[in-house]
């Protein structure tokens, strides 16, 4: 009797803990809608969505203008672009190395370290290109004859990139390793070398992993705050040229909130509106992911 | 009577601990034979010996030769790639990749470009499924995922797998053991039959399944070869006290 007791008692625990979590976040998703709402209210949904200049400020006749988010969404594309370009392939690449190739002894060595990389506060990583990449790339600008301003989507990017690399590169090697030896022994059986196995078992078969990789580090890279705030600046320039300042929407929706700011102010609610679009867009990007994952897991298994 | 693999005086080494003592056998062209022995007698080792699989295990060391076709395969100018194409291998667990059933046949093949087109290939495929008793099941969803296959049609998949690169030899690890009843007796029908093309090694603890379907049996024990000779001799009269011991169960 009392043993059940204890069962029914823990199973109840269980789910309300279970139930918190997601109410918890709808609550999340109802605050960031309601405030959401209040700034479609001031500014219309079209000019913010498709507005070409950000500059966020009341008129004398008391119009709110300057809401137009598109510099902010071409930042963020720009550097998240660039900052992939790097992750994707290097991790990639590094994670097949660790796996496949690195004896045990150094793979010991490195996979922990990999780690600890990708715990080192992004801060850190913000006063590297400030004050490593950033002079460099100006140098390198003034010897070929370039002018490139100290804030750029490239430094930003490539930082990025750098900063994701480790995080990218720890999870698509987990996704190789943990792929079943006899796998790679079916392969090699049929006299199959190292890089065929890879290339065609390996790879293959490691892909909805690697795709989950790449989504979870895409929208760490959205997210991104600290790097950006320090490497790309604050203007709102809609470019798509990597050597100029281009500004992303996680450091808009910093700038907006810094400050003594009240919460029924026109340009703190645009915080809002930018969050929110933020979190439909991971939102759909791990809807995706989990689609592809799944399309995939039907064809091979 | 000559030997399609002739194993001379082998000696195998993992660091310091020796699994193999001075082993020599024959294994006859078109026959199976069958290695049988207790876990950790070194015959699961034997048999990975043959297509040099152990290569990649660290602080391997090996003396003595293994000769295929007359060649020794460790010797330096031997490409391993070659040598694996020769002596194919199906493992205790099947392990088909996680693609296509085609694509799996298609695997050796294509690695080895042992093809002109595509009509080619699809032959190839289709003879290797044939041969391997599994086309009349699969042959109208040749492009489902292969490990949505029971396990024992898995099983048979590795073997067309295998046998699709048209190797001289193919070793098999235990290949019945993670199968039921009726897939067993399906793939010992398949060994029986594929022995006029190839031959066969197959690791077995099962003892009837080694007398059902070898004409030769290897008996190990602590890494030594302690009796080897013709099935039907090695069941029913065998010469050591050993064997004797274990195919009657006393031990093992």
């Amino acid at each position: 009797m009392r043993s059940l007791w204890v069962e029914r008692c823990a199973k109840v625990f269980f789910f309300l803990c279970a139930v918190g979590t997601v109410l918890i976040s709808i609550g999340i998703v109802v605050s960031l809608l309601g405030e959401t709402f209040r700034f479609f209210a001031r500014v219309s949904v079209f000019d913010f969505l498709f507005g070409l200049t950000w500059a966020p400020h009341t008129l004398p006749s008391g119009e709110e203008v300057g809401f137009g988010a598109i510099p902010l969404f071409t930042g963020t594309l720009l550097i998240t672009s660039i900052a992939m370009a790097i992750a994707l392939p290097c991790g990639t690449l590094i994670a097949v190395y660790l796996s496949e190739y690195a004896r045990p002894s150094l793979r010991q060595v490195f996979k922990p370290l990999l780690e600890t990389l990708a715990g080192i506060p992004t801060l850190v990583y913000g006063f590297f290109a400030i004050t490593t990449l950033a002079p460099f790339f100006q140098s390198l600008g003034d010897t070929l004859y370039i002018t490139l301003s100290s804030e750029s989507a490239l430094i930003a990017g490539l930082v990025m990139g750098i900063m994701i690399l480790p995080y990218m590169s720890s999870l698509c090697e987990d996704a190789l390793h943990r792929l079943p030896h006899s796998l790679r022994e079916g392969s090699v059986g049929l006299g199959a070398t190292a890089s065929e196995t890879i290339l065609r078992v390996l790879l293959p078969a490691a892909f909805p992993s690697l795709i989950a990789a790449f989504l979870l580090s895409l929208s760490r890279a959205i997210g991104e705050t600290m790097i950006v705030v320090m490497a790309a600046g604050l203007a709102a320039n809609l470019t798509f040229n990597p050597l100029e300042a281009v500004t992303t929407v996680t450091v808009q929706i910093v700038n907006l909130l810094t400050g003594d700011q009240e919460f029924d102010n026109t340009k703190t609610l645009a915080a809002f509106g930018l969050g929110f679009v933020l979190f439909i867009l991971t939102f759909f990007l791990n809807i995706l992911a989990l689609y592809g994952i799944k399309r995939h897991r039907r064809i091979y298994g | 009577m000559a030997f399609k693999i002739d194993v001379q005086n082998l000696n195998l080494f993992y660091g310091e601990k020796q699994a193999l003592f001075n082993v020599s056998l024959g294994l006859p062209a078109s026959q199976t034979t069958a290695l049988i022995g207790p876990s950790g007698c070194g015959k699961s080792s034997f048999l990975r010996c043959l297509n040099r699989m152990n290569d990649v295990v660290p602080n391997l060391h090996l003396e003595g030769k293994v000769l295929l076709d007359g060649k020794d395969i460790y010797d330096p100018s031997v490409d391993v790639v070659d040598l694996r194409s020769h002596v194919g291998m199906v493992f205790q667990k099947p392990n088909p990749f996680p693609r296509s059933i085609y694509e799996n046949v298609a695997y050796g093949p294509r690695i080895h470009r042992l093809f002109k087109d595509k009509s080619a290939l699809d032959q190839i495929v289709e003879k290797s499924l044939t041969r391997a008793g599994l086309w009349d099941e699969v042959k109208d969803r040749l492009q489902q995922a292969a490990t949505r296959l029971s396990g024992g049609q898995q099983q048979r998949l590795c073997i067309a797998r295998a046998i699709a690169v048209n190797p001289k030899v193919i070793l098999m690890d235990e290949p019945c053991s993670a199968l039921d009843p009726i897939a067993t007796a399906k793939i010992e029908e398949l060994i029986d039959e594929l022995r006029e093309k190839f031959t066969l090694v197959i690791v077995t603890h099962n003892l009837q399944q080694a007398a059902r379907i070898s004409q030769k049996t290897a008996f190990f024990h602590s890494g030594y070869l302690v009796e080897a000779g013709e099935t039907g001799e090695l069941f029913t009269t065998p010469k050591d006290e050993r064997t004797q011991g274990y195919i009657t169960g006393r031990y093992g």
